[in-house]
């Protein structure tokens, strides 16, 4: 996973509740095997039947932070989500909530995902489409969120913060504890089912 | 100090605590099926990682595989290509594999519980985001990505924060004709599409304790459409019933040790839940959706919704668009909908149970001549055991398709989709947008309510037929 800093990109306002991950990317695109190339699925269905959805609009052609309403990337647990969304330009996603499970996915892939109260919400998709040319600096070194005049600080769970700052692999940081590992397995009592 | 049994089962099983950092927590049980692992298969190959413990994953193949002629090679190429990779992973990697046309074969969340692999007091993960089915047995399951697919292969472990507890509370007893579909449909809409976010819900009260396993998988299941990762209920009874006897069930002295510790895992009468929600079983009815979130349902005796009645701008606009997207107008009595398409299937509603009270009120009855109905098992073992008991002769006699275990027409990876416009009746979990098929408009229901709008053509309650189930 690339480090995740400062981002500094153009406002995309996507003005919608409950984006699930079906809408973010059909399942029909999830037949592939590959982790990356998933552009053309993401939000297929509104970017051919709507002239007026946000990434056809060319004031937004070259967005990198994507901001929603309330649960954004609920549903399936389809990491596709995620990784449609980064193979198409995204590195941030702003939203008041997200699906529990898109939230996990994002942080441990590297795509910045960041839950402020709806009225900041707001302001961003006010400023994003009265000067949608503006861009806008996440800084997660910093904990702030900054455009014109504004500046928005922003919580993020400690850890997850600190894996993106440094670019580090979850496993490699779970090996580190693989004697803690062996102990709980040894430990572990016998009554629970086995496969083979 | 006093738990609940979410505490109790993730406390159990923490590897690793410390401050400021989430929990290191051992997995008991990994599933694992086609559509999210090859990416993490893959990873483990590149970084030169083995499967940690094979024996403690399984995989099959469900989401897309057709559920015709399953005796020959899969027509579309890249769903094809999808399987084989799969094969190829667990030969390489030593991992059991339920391929299609072994006996065992199935929706990933309907063979662990039949297996009895799925067992009180457990971890269990999938990438899929209906392992909550599994929290019917006690088992604290939750759905991950594709990265945490990788994480548990290399290390039996996750990483997480412990997750805050709701408890649900139904009280009361269902009316005839009201099932455990209509109970956590009527929930969601409750509490919406959010309510559960950050919380694993414990389900308790008299119309839990009385549900069967089968209805009780049905409301876990759903939990993720609440929001919450997971769904619990304390086993019970029926819960070492339906475990007695099924091939990785504990037999003898094992049995009788494991029984005594799964009648440890309850909330203490003194824990005290992050939330408390409470619903009268005795006032539902059948309860469908009329939106494109799992949260915008209504009785199935109300009219559509108007979104000038909604105070919320976020949710007004998001059930104007749904309105749009479902072509319904507020007002329409939800009665007078008709369908083209009824599915009964999928791991939320595709168990024999299920199958049962649809072929109940199909029995001597016609699948209307607008209506293409669909039957589609839960799993293989579902499927010979309906065709035992001659259901798939009622479902064939009324009209209906009867075919082989898959996902299906719940999320239409497969060919089993519905056409642009369609609008469907379905047991399955989600009316999102597409869903089923490019353009298609998805209404959640129950079996029984699945049966008789097939019969009727139009949604429908089991009364309608003049049933009394």
């Amino acid at each position: 996973m690339n480090p995740v800093t400062v981002h500094r990109g153009i406002v995309a306002p996507l003005r919608r509740t409950n984006v699930d991950t079906d809408q973010i990317i059909p399942a029909i695109y999830l037949k592939r095997v590959t982790r990356t190339g998933f552009e053309d699925g993401l939000f297929s269905a509104w970017r051919a039947n709507e002239a007026d959805f946000v990434l056809n609009r060319p004031q937004y052609a070259q967005s990198s932070i994507l901001v929603a309403d309330n649960d954004f990337g609920t549903g399936s647990s389809r990491e596709h989500a995620v990784w449609a969304l980064m193979d198409y330009g995204f590195r941030v996603v702003i939203a008041p909530r997200f699906g529990d499970i898109f939230r996990n996915n994002a942080l441990k892939s590297g795509l910045l995902v960041i839950e402020p109260p709806i009225t900041e919400v707001e302001k961003l998709w006010a400023h994003a489409e009265s000067q949608p040319e503006q861009p806008v600096e996440v800084d997660l070194e910093a904990n702030e969120i900054r455009y014109g005049d504004t500046v928005t600080p922003f919580e993020i769970d400690a850890y997850a913060r600190w894996r993106l700052l440094e670019g580090l692999d979850d496993i490699a940081l779970t090996e580190r504890h693989e004697e803690l590992i062996t102990k709980f397995e040894k430990s572990r009592p016998e009554r629970f089912p086995s496969i083979s | 100090m006093a738990g609940t049994l979410a505490e109790k089962v993730w406390e159990s099983h923490v590897v690793r605590r410390a401050d400021s950092e989430p929990d290191l927590l051992f997995i008991d049980l990994h599933l694992v099926h086609e559509v999210t692992s090859p990416q993490a298969f893959d990873g483990l190959r590149t970084a030169g990682r083995q499967v940690r413990r094979p024996e403690l994953t399984l995989a099959t193949e469900d989401h897309n595989v057709p559920t015709l002629d399953i005796d020959k090679p899969i027509a579309d190429l890249v769903s094809r290509t999808q399987i084989d990779t799969l094969r190829r992973n667990c030969a390489e990697f030593g991992i059991r594999l339920h391929a299609m046309g072994d006996v065992e074969q199935g929706i990933v969340h309907v063979i662990g519980p039949q297996l009895g692999l799925t067992q009180p007091g457990m971890t269990i993960v999938c990438g899929d985001s209906h392992t909550s089915t599994h929290g019917a047995f006690g088992a604290l399951a939750f759905g991950i990505g594709t990265s945490e697919v990788e994480h548990v292969l290399a290390t039996q472990t996750l990483t997480g924060a412990r997750p805050k507890t709701m408890s649900v509370n139904v009280e009361g007893q269902l009316p005839v004709g009201v099932s455990a579909k209509d109970m956590i449909l009527a929930l969601i809409t409750q509490i919406g599409t959010g309510g559960g976010q950050g919380y694993v819900i414990e389900y308790r009260g008299a119309a839990i304790e009385a549900l069967s396993m089968e209805g009780r998988m049905t409301v876990c299941n759903m939990s993720i459409e609440a929001g919450a990762r997971a769904g619990m209920i304390a086993p019970d009874e029926t819960t070492f019933a339906f475990l007695e006897g099924r091939p990785h069930a504990p037999v003898g002295d094992a049995w009788e040790e494991a029984v005594a510790y799964w009648r440890t895992l309850r909330s203490d009468d003194d824990a005290s839940f992050d939330a408390d929600v409470y619903l009268d079983a005795s006032t539902l009815t059948p309860f469908v959706t009329w939106g494109t979130n799992p949260g915008q349902g209504a009785p199935l005796n109300a009219t559509v919704p108007d979104p000038k009645d909604l105070t919320d701008p976020g949710e007004r606009v998001s059930a104007e668009k749904a309105l749009a997207y479902m072509d319904l107008v507020p007002g329409t009595p939800l009665r007078e909908v008709s369908v083209d398409t009824v599915f009964v299937g999928s791991c939320t509603n595709g168990r024999i149970e299920d199958l049962r009270i649809a072929a109940d009120l199909l029995r001597g009855r016609r699948v209307a001549s607008s209506v293409r109905m669909l039957v589609v098992p839960g799993s293989m073992r579902v499927k010979v055991a309906a065709e035992e008991e001659g259901l798939d002769q009622v479902f064939l006699d009324a009209g209906a398709e009867w075919r082989s275990a898959g996902c299906s027409m719940c999320l239409g990876m497969n060919p089993d989709q519905l056409a642009p416009g369609e609008r469907s009746a379905s047991t399955s979990n989600r009316n999102f947008e597409g869903r089923q098929g490019k353009g298609g408009r998805t209404h959640l229901v129950s079996p029984a309510v699945a049966a008789a709008t097939a019969v009727t053509g139009h949604l429908a309650s089991p009364a309608e037929l003049g049933a009394r189930t």
